[in-house]
């Protein structure tokens, strides 16, 4: 643990945030684009250390939140209905779908079984013969090589009874979503370090260059994050916009070309439905035809009319960090971790939660 | 550890509906099996319940266990049932004398795992010094159990200095704790999902009565409220204090004692350790004046090597838990929703 504690410094974050207030002359808004980093800003306190000039949004990196509502629906029927092993990480089986979420399946009776890697589910389809199981493989780049390695190991082992429900989404066209609304006033970016660690960093030249914007990819430790802002705050000061990489120590340049190979192999970039956001062009992925027989989609051919979000839910408007979560009439209220009303307030990634959870009535606190 | 004693010469391997029965194989199974281990004056009499005398003001407790799986590193839940209960009367600020213990078994469960989990629970009585008094034993059909819940229920007598009560509870008032947190959530949470860590981490279940009585009668009423933060974790306690006295809690992260291996796999998991369940360490709300002397005595006991003062009462922020995180920012610590659920990424 002795390479993590030297990121959780007090004395260095101290450091870094003095040198943030050194350097901020005016307000600055940045996103950071991850919830893992959401999460350890506000569970870190880091939020009420800043400068006020230094304001941070939450961006739409929480793949569970942005995982769209029918999606779940399939999942749901997939698992009552059809009668299969459903197989997901553990975040996602709270988020409600239009009538209930995987939990609520699971407490009904269905077969919902909560895994670490998808690996998992290809050795239960193994010792199930008899059973389809299915792995919700949500997530962003850094999930994926290992639900595409599963679709490999499946087929190399002949495992017929496994497939995936693919719900990959993907960082680059999420800031290009954010950047296009007529309504952001975002200014800089810390980028995801661990999505770069497995895709590399070219991917975000051509963003700093179209949208003269600073990004910083940054790791999630509360050093990375007060070095990542400092970072981020430099450049805005200097009216300069590149592409810097705070998280050297796991991030190279080219990325995991490996795993970059993995994800080609058994996956093709397509449009994606974001929940709140919509359709964003080419920003997912989805399994390619060679491998149709293990798209959990295309073997159940599964059509679920798609359900109304609720009306009240501004889940979009925080994703693409417009509102922050406490500007929501319902947070807190109508929208709480135990009745959540979109995604966001149900995923400990959420931002929503995130506020919820660690910050809620720190203003009061602080006083 | 590992248990020696010989099972007893049984004609039969696993459980049968008929051993919960009332019949003969009912009669076989506890005359030969459990009777015989737990050996006591108030079990030799064989009726239906116990009859004794206790002088004084009583504590009373129950408690069902389920853990599942029912073996884990450092116990099994024939242990965990004895010290779950012991402790819930230490944290009354009672002796603890006597227990019922009723059993449902699961058809199928192989007699050699329940003679282990016997063996487990005379151990632990016996460490805790408790007597098995009264007791149950049901069967369900395959299928309709998980192959052994078990009850617990106590009985002690109050120790005569302590004055145990939420209301008790001031601002200044330190908040110790006597042990590492969160082994036991991990160490099961481990086995369940098929995890491997570098090393095995243990559950800590243990009974805590010897370590509570000696510090009542050392610090007496200036220990105001005890308590064992199993379920939902040190930060339920916490909050769970807070609503009740209406008073604010502040605790620091720096203080707070993580084993290294269970803190590494909480980081893997996504887990807070403030949220994972323990079984064999308590929380202790002390006045401040004993506060240093409490601890050192904490530290020098069998129980208490790891123990620290990871906090305070205050009258801020009323009903609000704040932890000061070891960067020096600050967040507030909410009641867990539910079960923790491993974060994806």
């Amino acid at each position: 643990m002795k390479y993590i504690s030297e990121y959780r410094d007090a004395d260095l974050v101290a450091q870094y945030l003095e040198e943030i207030r050194h350097t901020v002359t005016r307000p600055w808004t940045i996103m950071e684009v991850c919830g893992g980093q959401t999460h350890s800003l506000v569970k870190n306190g880091i939020l009420n250390l800043l400068p006020p000039e230094v304001q941070m949004v939450h961006g739409p990196g929480c793949p569970v939140c942005v995982t769209p509502l029918n999606l779940i629906d399939k999942a749901v029927y997939l698992a009552e209905e059809k009668g299969v092993i459903l197989c997901s990480y553990g975040d996602m089986i709270r988020v409600p779908g239009s009538k209930r979420s995987l939990l609520e399946s699971k407490a009904r009776g269905a077969d919902v079984r909560i895994l670490y890697s998808p690996l998992e589910a290809v050795k239960i389809a193994q010792e199930n013969p008899d059973r389809e199981v299915v792995f919700f493989a949500v997530g962003f780049e850094t999930t994926a090589p290992a639900n595409a390695l599963s679709v490999i190991h499946a087929q190399r082992a002949g495992v017929p009874n496994y497939s995936i429900l693919a719900s990959h989404v993907l960082v680059p066209p999420a800031i290009e979503a954010v950047m296009n609304d007529p309504d952001s006033n975002i200014q800089g970016f810390l980028a995801a370090g661990h999505v770069c660690a497995i895709m590399g960093i070219d991917e975000y030249y051509p963003l700093v260059d179209r949208y003269k914007i600073p990004i910083v990819v940054t790791g999630f430790e509360p050093v990375d994050l007060v070095q990542g802002i400092l970072m981020t705050v430099r450049q805005l000061e200097k009216g300069e916009h590149y592409l810097e990489n705070q998280y050297s120590r796991v991030v190279k340049p080219e990325g995991n070309p490996e795993a970059q190979k993995v994800i080609q192999r058994i996956f093709t970039i397509a449009d994606r439905e974001w929940r709140g956001i919509g359709v964003i062009p080419m920003s997912g992925y989805e399994v390619r035809p060679e491998y149709v027989a293990y798209d959990a989609n295309i073997k159940f051919n599964v059509n679920i009319e798609k359900a109304a979000e609720s009306a009240e839910c501004i889940a979009g408007l925080v994703l693409k960090g417009i509102k922050k979560p406490q500007e929501c009439p319902q947070f807190g209220r109508g929208c709480t971790p135990q009745m959540p009303l979109g995604a966001p307030m149900v995923s400990s990634e959420g931002a929503c939660a995130a506020y919820h959870h660690f910050s809620q009535a720190m203003e009061e606190v602080s006083a | 550890m590992e248990l020696q004693c010989p099972m007893p010469q049984l004609d039969f391997e696993v459980i049968t509906l008929g051993h919960g029965s009332g019949g003969l194989l009912t009669n076989k199974l506890l005359e030969t099996g459990v009777f015989d281990l737990l050996k006591n004056e108030y079990l030799d009499q064989h009726h239906d319940g116990a009859t004794f005398t206790l002088q004084g003001p009583l504590a009373f407790s129950t408690d069902s266990y389920v853990v599942s799986p029912i073996f884990f590193p450092g116990g099994n839940i024939g242990e965990l049932a004895v010290n779950g209960t012991v402790n819930d009367l230490a944290m009354c600020g009672a002796i603890p004398r006597y227990l019922s213990l009723a059993f449902i078994l699961e058809e199928g469960l192989m007699m050699q795992d329940f003679w282990k989990i016997l063996l487990s629970i005379k151990f632990a009585a016996e460490r805790a010094g408790v007597q098995i008094v009264t007791g149950d034993t049901k069967v369900v059909e395959r299928g309709k159990g998980d192959k052994i819940f078990i009850n617990t229920s106590g009985i002690g007598t109050l120790h005569p200095q302590a004055q145990i009560s939420k209301s008790r509870v001031q601002v200044g008032d330190r908040i110790l704790i006597s042990g590492n947190i969160a082994a036991h959530g991990i160490a099961i949470l481990s086995l369940r999902q098929g995890l491997q860590f570098d090393s095995e981490i243990q559950s800590d279940t243990v009974n805590l009565n010897h370590t509570v009585a000696r510090l009542l009668d050392q610090f007496g009423e200036k220990i105001h409220l005890l308590h064992d933060p199993t379920r939902g974790g040190v930060a339920t306690v916490l909050n769970e204090m807070a609503r009740d006295t209406r008073l604010g809690v502040e605790i620091w992260q720096k203080q707070l004692p993580v084993a290294e291996d269970v803190y590494g796999a909480c980081e893997l998991l996504g887990l807070d350790p403030l949220y994972v369940a323990n079984e064999g360490i308590f929380m202790a709300f002390v006045a401040p004046e004993v506060a240093d002397a409490a601890l050192e005595m904490l530290r020098a006991d069998e129980n208490g090597a790891e123990a620290t003062i990871i906090g305070e009462v205050v009258a801020a922020h009323p009903k609000q838990v704040i932890l000061h995180s070891s960067i020096g920012g600050k967040r507030v610590v909410n009641m867990p929703l539910g079960e923790q659920l491993p974060r994806i990424c």
